[in-house]
């Protein structure tokens, strides 16, 4: 896969800050996925937490914190949880869709319930909680997607086919990202239909990282 | 005006020693998970849970989960530190980043769990635990360091992300600045850290 369009460093750092909302960093988590040279740049982004780390004033542990980890470390990992990975990295290599995404859907892009939505153009709502939306599209040859405002930051990974827009040309793997002041209107420009996930926060309503995750789904 | 110089020179050393030592206990850490994922040693694990601990249960604190729940996702997130040495890779990274990363993606995952409490807060009621102390503690010498010789401005964007949890959006309201103004300081913040990093090694 020769992946041409990556992030902005400052969604990576939003990423590494763990401020996206759930469906930007599920987006973000499958392009890296893919992506050696975004995880590389992650690496980076990362490492800025992990200095803050090292520098924070220290809070104290509850008196009998360690011995209460020390009395679990020898018990094995529950089973639940490795059954659970490893299910999803079966749903990923049956799927042929990225990790984050594949144990999100739990199915192929094929057997998702699409719901049209206009002409050549249909939608799967992921429904996740927080602000803004995260939708998979699903467009057909030749047909272009009207330009949709908000407020915000809209990222968009392609999954199947490819689409051209002011741009540039866009294949699997590769992610647009911008602000939606970018105007742009893609185009699906082959004969193979155009699949791609879309990941949008929106205009905040609460502050804070607790309150983003808790804001009620909105809608797009 | 020559104090002024002199003054602003015993900064930025004091500032440099601070950093070299956090060079040094960074380096030194590593090497403790990296022994620890070898050998199973309890020890270890024992004083990376006295260096590490406290230090997650802070940051988690901040994100703005109360403090009993950030002492449990904090003792979930020093287990999986037990669990997961072994995929440690001290070429890729630092013990304090890697940690960092696992209890971040600890912390989110309680936070989404713990939404449903977060729902019946009206929509205009301000946050209920205001930690608007951003600014007093970027001055901190600690953080000083940490944060290189970035700028007040880039330095600051980059706390309110990293350590308030705050999107780009929430950034820019709070600061009365554009989204764009937001990722442009993260950027440069992020370029010059970069440049710093390279330097250093």
């Amino acid at each position: 896969m020769k992946i041409r369009h990556h992030f902005d460093d400052a969604t990576l750092m939003a990423y590494s800050s763990g401020s996206l909302p759930q469906g930007m960093a599920v987006l973000v988590g499958s392009h890296l996925h893919w992506c050696d040279e975004c995880r590389e740049r992650v690496s980076q982004t990362d490492r800025i937490g992990g200095d803050l780390l090292e520098a924070i004033e220290p809070v104290a542990m509850e008196p009998d914190a360690l011995a209460s980890i020390m009395a679990l470390i020898d018990q094995p990992e529950p089973e639940q949880k490795l059954r659970s990975l490893s299910s999803d990295r079966l749903d990923s290599a049956r799927t042929g869709l990225p990790l984050p995404l594949a144990s999100m859907l739990g199915s192929s892009l094929d057997e998702l319930d699409w719901r049209r939505i206009g002409y050549g153009v249909q939608q799967y709502d992921l429904k996740l909680d927080g602000p803004g939306a995260t939708r998979l599209l699903r467009i057909a040859p030749g047909v272009s997607v009207p330009h949709h405002t908000h407020r915000g930051n809209e990222l968009t990974l392609i999954l199947r086919g490819s689409y051209s827009d002011e741009l540039g040309r866009f294949c699997v793997g590769d992610v647009a990202d911008v602000d939606t002041e970018v105007k742009h209107q893609p185009i699906v420009d082959t004969d193979e239909e155009c699949i791609c996930l879309i990941a949008t926060d929106a205009p905040l309503k609460f502050t804070g990282l607790m309150g983003r995750l808790a804001q009620p789904f909105i809608g797009l | 005006m020559q104090e002024d110089d002199s003054e602003g020179k015993n900064v930025s050393a004091a500032a440099d020693l601070t950093r070299d030592r956090q060079k040094r206990e960074r380096e030194t850490w590593t090497k403790v998970l990296a022994s620890l994922a070898e050998t199973r040693d309890k020890r270890l694990f024992a004083e990376l849970f006295s260096h590490f601990g406290p230090r997650i249960k802070a940051y988690i604190i901040r994100l703005g989960l109360p403090a009993a729940s950030a002492e449990e996702v904090t003792q979930e997130a020093m287990l999986s530190v037990w669990r997961k040495a072994h995929m440690f890779n001290a070429s890729k990274a630092s013990a304090s980043t890697w940690i960092y990363t696992l209890a971040r993606n600890l912390c989110i995952d309680r936070m989404r769990k713990e939404k449903a409490v977060e729902y019946e807060l009206p929509e205009d009621e301000v946050d209920p635990s205001p930690r608007h102390l951003g600014e007093h503690a970027i001055l901190e010498q600690r953080m000083k360091a940490a944060l290189g010789t970035l700028p007040e401005a880039q330095a600051q964007v980059l706390f309110l992300s990293y350590y308030e949890g705050k999107s780009h959006s929430e950034i820019a309201e709070q600061l009365g600045i554009p989204l764009g103004s937001v990722k442009s300081r993260l950027r440069l913040a992020f370029d010059k850290l970069k440049t710093h990093w390279e330097a250093q090694s």
